[in-house]
């Protein structure tokens, strides 16, 4: 008998039909980080199979270990990790205790890796070309330099990327997103890797780039390649996946087939999770299992009747932008028209989501609404008065009545504050009487149970705490001065879904206990459709499409609204 | 603002107790660099506790007389005690680095922050100057205003903050431009305050405390500088014996007395050391808190 034969086909001989021999088995997998005396698991006892030419999701939030998972199975973890499985096998081969180097002999040849953002991942120095040639070459899979050059274009070519020729030559910057990703995915599948990796690959990708790369992987799985998609994102996973892994806290809660998963989930958790998901269908109903929180009447003052000059004034929007045009002068001294004859009005009330992809310049659309920005042409007004048109002068006094929620919640607090010092400052922009300092103390307190957060925040500083919790803390920066338009830009657009649900959830409670009205911008449609009465899409500049939210989202006129709304992954199960 | 005032007393007295609670958890070079500090600040505001002979009484018995039990740091031409002489002279030097640096940081702070928040042909003529000045070598500029002012020790202070001044005020503007650009300055103005207020309590807070190290550094370098013109007859005269002029008065003898030249050295190299620990001990400290880690 020969000792070298492979134990596990031996035992698949025994048992198994061949077909079914999985391709990669993980059982009982440990990862933990640091040194022995503080060890943090990272990942619990996850087990897994895939089998060739299947598609494995592993869905989670942030920190719930899929990427570490993920990472793992390429031997990436790091030196400070400790790996321990009680099976880690690979095509029948163990992989559980592999050196670098053997590592290195797995990895692009038969493991490929496609990481998140292409950007970071792509020697920003070298061409896209010579990055993608480099695997055949460490491989040994090309010898000659014709050779090469032509493999590459090939590749360029099969992910889809426009002039592969050209493109090879061009560093990673002077590519699109789009593009970037795609090269990417070409490193991964330039030795065709029986197993392709791919950890939140399109996370950082517009729908419609998201939708091309999407195509992209299931053209490569449709070659019978296997997949393990990495996401957060549940309605791509439920494009792709034959079977569905949920993970929280470094462990598995839910494992089953893609149709059990979203159809008929079992655990509390991915229960939730589906439900968190913004939709046309959650339109009115709330995301997250948070109640309504009871409001203080503390706010009596806003609570009257409305007096016929009230209504008077209702009729009139409250912001008006009439055919803004912006432009900026790029780097190469050209001037590029950012914002075109965009027009809009928001009323009380009422909530007016601003949806577009990267560079559609919605971003420069807020910060005209904010007057941070100056349009080249047309003007915003505010309340019926000029607001750009006016000075900085006459406009800081009536600053409090529009406020502002960025994506990025950190970069906008004083990273020296305190949270009582952050929310103090709006305070103090708050119209009429100054407020003395004890009813300030009491307000800071107020605000913060307003916006789900307990007064123990008020000595902490922004670094300590969670991108939830920051947006929240944003949030009461932003009601404090109690305005009557609050300008979200992409309020959700860097927290995890549940944690998105609770944000939103929270924005729509303070729309009807303050009476505000938002311009809402986000790129995520779902989103949009989920808190807006009325939209605006934006594209290249331009308003390409106006309406009722239900009218542009379920009967898009447009062309590029159409393409927009198609390029929207759908969950393809739906929960009975 | 009373509140904001209460929150940043608040702040200090919580620096304050970390400071003090984290004692024990000193790593030593600090302790090392906080002795030699207060040594030289006791040396520099009162030289008679710490002197062991009259710095200036000759000893006509005792010329060039080696490192001893009764001249600890040994004697110079004159026999006068070496030791006691750099004690002596503790004050000058270190009036002149303060000195120096304080000047230094208040012209850099006026000029950076003038550049950086106005930009346009303000920032092109202030960059332009900084450049200029920065082309030239310090000592060059210190030169130039001993040689316009005279010499003495406020000349010194003159010569040497004036000519480091041109290194410092490039990066005050560089970190006004990168706060001037970051989200909460914008968040400040979109609620509507003052352009003062937004100066005072966010621009130039954020500024200047990456430059509290570099205060540390340049008081080390102002008396590096001020000794090199002293070395150089240009600045304060014998029979002072600041650390410079120490060594110019030492060097003709340092083939037969090398601890002449060594000691008044070992002084200043021990003093800017010092400080220069001190200050990025305290940085880190101050900006742990408030910097990803």
């Amino acid at each position: 008998m020969n000792v070298t034969y492979p134990a596990a086909s031996f035992r698949q001989d025994a048992t198994l039909p061949p077909v079914s021999s999985p391709l990669l088995t993980v059982q009982n997998l440990n990862v933990s980080f640091g040194p022995a005396h503080s060890r943090r698991a990272v990942v619990k006892g996850v087990s897994l199979t895939v089998e060739e030419g299947r598609c494995v999701a592993i869905v989670g939030e942030s920190g719930s270990g899929k990427s570490v998972t993920a990472r793992t199975l390429v031997g990436l973890t790091g030196a400070r990790s400790h790996v321990q499985a009680d099976l880690l096998t690979f095509q029948g081969k163990n992989i559980d205790r592999l050196g670098d180097e053997e590592w290195r002999a797995l990895r692009g040849k038969h493991i490929g890796f496609v990481l998140q953002d292409a950007l970071v991942s792509l020697d920003p120095l070298r061409p896209v070309g010579k990055e993608i040639g480099e695997t055949l070459l460490v491989h040994r899979a090309i010898r000659t330099r014709a050779d090469l050059t032509e493999r590459v274009v090939d590749l360029l070519k099969l992910v889809g990327v426009p002039e592969p020729a050209v493109k090879a030559r061009q560093l990673p910057h002077e590519l699109s997103g789009g593009q970037r990703q795609r090269a990417l995915i070409a490193t991964a599948i330039a030795l065709d890797p029986a197993l392709l990796i791919a950890d939140e690959p399109t996370t950082a990708l517009d729908v419609t780039i998201q939708a091309q790369i999407l195509d992209l992987l299931s053209e490569t799985r449709e070659r019978g390649k296997a997949m393990i998609l990495i996401s957060h994102n549940l309605a791509v996973v439920s494009q792709m996946a034959d079977e569905v892994i949920v993970m929280r806290h470094g462990e598995i809660v839910e494992h089953g087939s893609a149709e059990q998963i979203f159809g008929d989930p079992r655990h509390d958790y991915t229960r939730g999770l589906l439900k968190a998901i913004p939709s046309v269908r959650s339109r009115g109903s709330r995301l997250s299992s948070s109640k309504a929180p009871r409001f203080i009447s503390a706010e009596g003052e806003e609570v009257r009747e409305l007096t016929q000059s009230d209504i008077a004034q209702r009729s009139r929007p409250l912001l008006e932008a009439e055919r803004v045009v912006k432009r900026f002068r790029g780097p190469d001294g050209k001037l590029r028209t950012v914002v075109n004859d965009v027009s809009f009005s928001l009323g009380h009330g009422e909530t007016l989501g601003i949806v577009g992809e990267s560079g559609s310049g919605k971003t420069t659309v807020a910060r005209m609404a904010l007057a941070l920005e100056m349009p080249d042409e047309g003007e915003v007004t505010l309340q019926g008065a000029p607001w750009t048109a006016a000075t900085e002068k006459e406009r800081r006094h009536r600053r409090s009545d529009i406020s502002v929620i960025y994506q990025d919640p950190l970069s906008s607090f004083d990273p020296r504050w305190t949270i009582e010092r952050v929310i103090d400052d709006a305070l103090a922009r708050r119209r009429g009487d100054p407020l003395d300092r004890t009813s300030r103390q009491s307000e800071v307190s107020e605000l913060l149970d307003l916006v789900g957060l307990s007064p123990s925040f008020r000595t902490r500083r922004p670094l300590e705490l969670s991108g939830g919790q920051r947006q929240r803390v944003a949030i009461a920066r932003a009601i404090a001065p109690r305005p009557r338009i609050i300008v979200c830009d992409e309020p959700v657009a860097a927290l995890d879904v549940s944690i998105q649900a609770q944000i939103l959830d929270l924005l729509g409670d303070l729309k009807s206990h303050l009476r505000v009205s938002y311009l809402f911008i986000s790129h995520d449609l779902g989103v949009v459709h989920h808190l807006s009465d009325r939209v605006l899409v934006m594209n290249h500049g331009e308003a390409v499409e106006a309406g009722g939210a239900d009218e542009v989202f379920l009967r898009p006129r447009q062309p590029y609204t159409r393409k927009l709304v198609a390029a929207v992954p759908q969950l393809h199960f739906q929960a009975a | 603002m009373s509140f904001a005032t209460s929150s940043a007393g608040h702040a200090k007295a919580f620096i304050i107790a970390r400071v003090l609670t984290g004692a024990r958890r000193f790593p030593i070079p600090v302790y090392v660099a906080a002795f030699f500090t207060a040594f030289f600040l006791v040396a520099g505001m009162a030289p008679k506790l710490l002197q062991t002979h009259d710095p200036l009484a000759l000893g006509l018995m005792s010329p060039l007389k080696a490192p001893s039990r009764a001249h600890w740091l040994g004697t110079d031409q004159s026999g006068r005690d070496l030791y006691s002489r750099i004690v002596a002279g503790t004050g000058q030097s270190l009036s002149i680095g303060l000195g120096a640096t304080a000047l230094s940081l208040a012209i850099a702070l006026i000029l950076g922050v003038t550049a950086g928040l106005s930009g346009g042909w303000i920032d092109n003529v202030l960059s332009r100057l900084f450049d200029a000045l920065f082309a030239l070598p310090t000592l060059f500029l210190a030169l130039l205003f001993v040689s316009l002012l005279g010499t003495s020790v406020s000349t010194l202070i003159i010569a040497v903050g004036i000519g480091t001044s041109p290194g410092y005020a490039r990066m005050v503007r560089v970190q006004v431009l990168r706060v001037k650009a970051t989200g909460y300055v914008e968040a400040a103005k979109a609620l509507g305050h003052l352009p003062k207020d937004i100066l005072f309590k966010h621009i130039l807070p954020n500024a200047i405390s990456p430059l509290a190290t570099m205060f540390t550094l340049g008081i080390g370098q102002a008396i590096i500088w001020a000794s090199g013109l002293s070395f150089l007859g240009l600045g304060v005269a014998p029979p002072s014996s600041e650390w410079g002029a120490l060594l110019n008065a030492g060097r003709n003898y340092v083939i037969y007395a090398w601890w002449l030249e060594v000691m008044p050295g070992i002084a200043i190299a021990a003093f800017a050391l010092s400080v220069t620990v001190l200050g990025q001990y305290v940085q880190q400290r101050l900006e742990r808190r408030i910097e990803l880690p």
